[in-house]
């Protein structure tokens, strides 16, 4: 028996079964840790896929650094989830029919009609020497060169923005200088006095 | 011998992944366990101390000794806390520490996992084991560890960010993200292994690996003097174990990919010298990569004996406005030097 199928089928449960988690979770620090354990397996299941850059680059950059950060907030937000539920049956009649059609519209655009065994022939795995990295190391530079690129400057100028916003000079801030604070001497923080001895009365 | 081999190649590829496994995972916990004597004996030394010296001969056993008494020890878990994400803290400290080896090439057959991508897998892993203290920090339900999962997850994101970088250089230099391909791009003796070219990433990377295994002068996460022993503040017994084991784990972790990445992992120093290379042909390249780590590792523990703790603000200067504005000008630089094909690159 082949293995792939095992592992597609239980890392696409336990994705499932964790993203349904993150929404129903009482606990909102549980809820990020469940979006956490998500993202961890589809990038499992994107290794599946021969896609190991992309996967090993979604642990790196958001298991590793933006979850981090994340569950940072979360936990020192410390929320109190329960007002935030106190509407959930009522508003169920409303959720319902909106989750039916969201479901209703996923099966249309990538159901099978779309992406059938029929119409779309299922990938032949790639030779030993395929470098995902490689391909995609060549057509972002080769053709996706200026999306790439005006990505990287709207990124660029999402960072400055947030600088800009909190560069703002208050004049009761202190600031120290740690080139001075290395170049202190003996000398100016202590002095040595010399005092001739006193007598007892 | 042809049948020990025969037998080895009939058995079934998991028996075999998993013996690998086994083969690598049980020396690792041994050279933690010996690594913490070593590092009393040698703190000792450096502070005219002898250091553990009752338990067995020269206080050889005294690793063990400590395991068995953690081994035994109550495990309390503090009345208020959340009793999974605790007991999962300490697990997830030490699985990501472990994992990472299976990428790690000893020599140039002998290696676990030899995938492509083996650099970004490690980054991947380690940036990863950060969890296991935030778990821990939260979940214990106080205020002390709350404190130290805070700092410890600051710090070791800020750091990641400058080794990422410095890591961007080495396989700039190496022309692949596969250890073992960056270990023979370096080939041609100690001039030619990427500590000099890369000299100002190498020390980047070094100290921010000392920063992410929260070790001396980088240790605020445990700040014995400001919030008692930080994240595991309230771990005992094995769980306390498992985070002890997860940093030492992982300094050993930290010493072998700088000396494969940075000092030419199992290649010998004596290459391209007429007479040594020959007398020293007959070592194993494994001996070669387990001498430089052992360096590494010294200083780990040379770092601990000898600088005082940095204040948090210090930490933070140094990763953001030190390593990163170095390792962002290291990358245009080496990549005009590789493009110039200007020694050692051609």
């Amino acid at each position: 028996m082949a293995i792939e199928p095992v592992i597609f089928w239980v890392f696409s449960t336990i994705l499932v079964l964790s993203a349904g988690a993150v929404v129903t979770v009482r606990n909102p620090v549980h809820a990020v840790i469940f979006l956490v354990l998500a993202f961890f397996t589809s990038a499992a299941i994107w290794i599946l896929l021969e896609a190991e850059f992309l996967a090993l680059a979604l642990v790196l950059v958001y298991v590793g650094a933006v979850m981090v950060l994340f569950l940072f907030v979360v936990m020192m937000l410390d929320i109190n989830v329960a007002p935030l539920r106190e509407g959930f049956v009522r508003n169920l009649w409303v959720g319902i029919p909106v989750l039916a059609i969201v479901i209703y519209e996923l099966w249309v655009v990538v159901g099978e009609k779309q992406f059938g065994l029929d119409k779309v022939a299922a990938p032949a795995g790639h030779a030993a020497d395929y470098s995902n990295t490689k391909e995609l190391g060549g057509i972002l530079y080769t053709v996706y060169m200026y999306p790439f690129e005006l990505a990287a400057v709207i990124l660029l100028v999402a960072i400055v923005a947030a600088i800009a916003l909190t560069l703002r000079r208050r004049p009761q801030t202190r600031y120290q200088d740690p080139a001075q604070q290395v170049l202190v001497k003996r000398g100016d923080r202590v002095r040595l006095v010399k005092m001739a001895a006193e007598k007892k009365q | 011998m042809d049948f020990l081999i025969d037998t080895w190649t009939g058995l079934p590829t998991v028996v075999q992944i998993l013996a690998k496994i086994v083969l690598i995972a049980v020396p690792i916990m041994l050279t933690v366990a010996y690594l913490t004597l070593a590092e009393r004996k040698v703190i000792g030394y450096m502070q005219v101390r002898i250091g553990p010296n009752r338990v067995g001969p020269r206080g050889l056993l005294q690793p063990i000794a400590d395991g068995i008494k953690l081994a035994f020890k109550e495990i309390i878990i503090p009345t208020n806390a959340n009793k999974a994400l605790f007991i999962m803290g300490p697990l997830l400290a030490l699985a990501p520490a472990l994992a990472a080896w299976a990428v790690i090439p000893f020599d140039e057959p002998l290696i676990l996992a030899d995938i492509d991508a083996g650099l970004l897998y490690i980054l991947a892993l380690t940036s990863g084991s950060v969890y296991g203290i935030i778990f821990a920090g939260w979940a214990s339900n106080s205020k002390y560890a709350f404190l130290g999962a805070l700092r410890s997850a600051a710090q070791v994101v800020s750091y990641e960010i400058a080794m990422g970088f410095a890591l961007v250089c080495v396989l700039m230099a190496g022309g692949s993200l596969n250890l073992r391909d960056i270990v023979l791009a370096q080939q041609g003796g100690v001039w030619t292994w990427f500590w000099l070219p890369l000299l100002p990433m190498f020390i980047v990377y070094f100290l921010s690996g000392v920063a992410e295994t929260n070790r001396a002068p980088f240790d605020v996460a445990e700040g014995e003097s400001e919030i008692v022993a930080g994240f595991h503040v309230e771990y005992s017994g094995m769980t306390f174990a498992l985070f002890f084991l997860a940093e030492y784990a992982n300094m050993i972790l930290i010493s072998a990919l700088t000396a494969l990445m940075f000092f030419g992992g199992w290649l010998s120093p004596f290459q391209g010298i007429p007479v040594l290379e020959a007398w020293f042909a007959w070592v194993p390249g494994m001996v070669w990569l387990f001498a430089k780590m052992a360096v590494f590792l010294f200083l780990f523990l040379w770092f601990r004996a000898t600088f005082p703790r940095y204040r948090y603000d210090q930490i933070m200067r140094l990763g953001w406005k030190v390593f990163l504005p170095v390792t962002l000008i290291w990358i245009p630089v080496l990549g005009v030097w590789i493009m110039l094909g200007i020694w050692p690159f051609h």
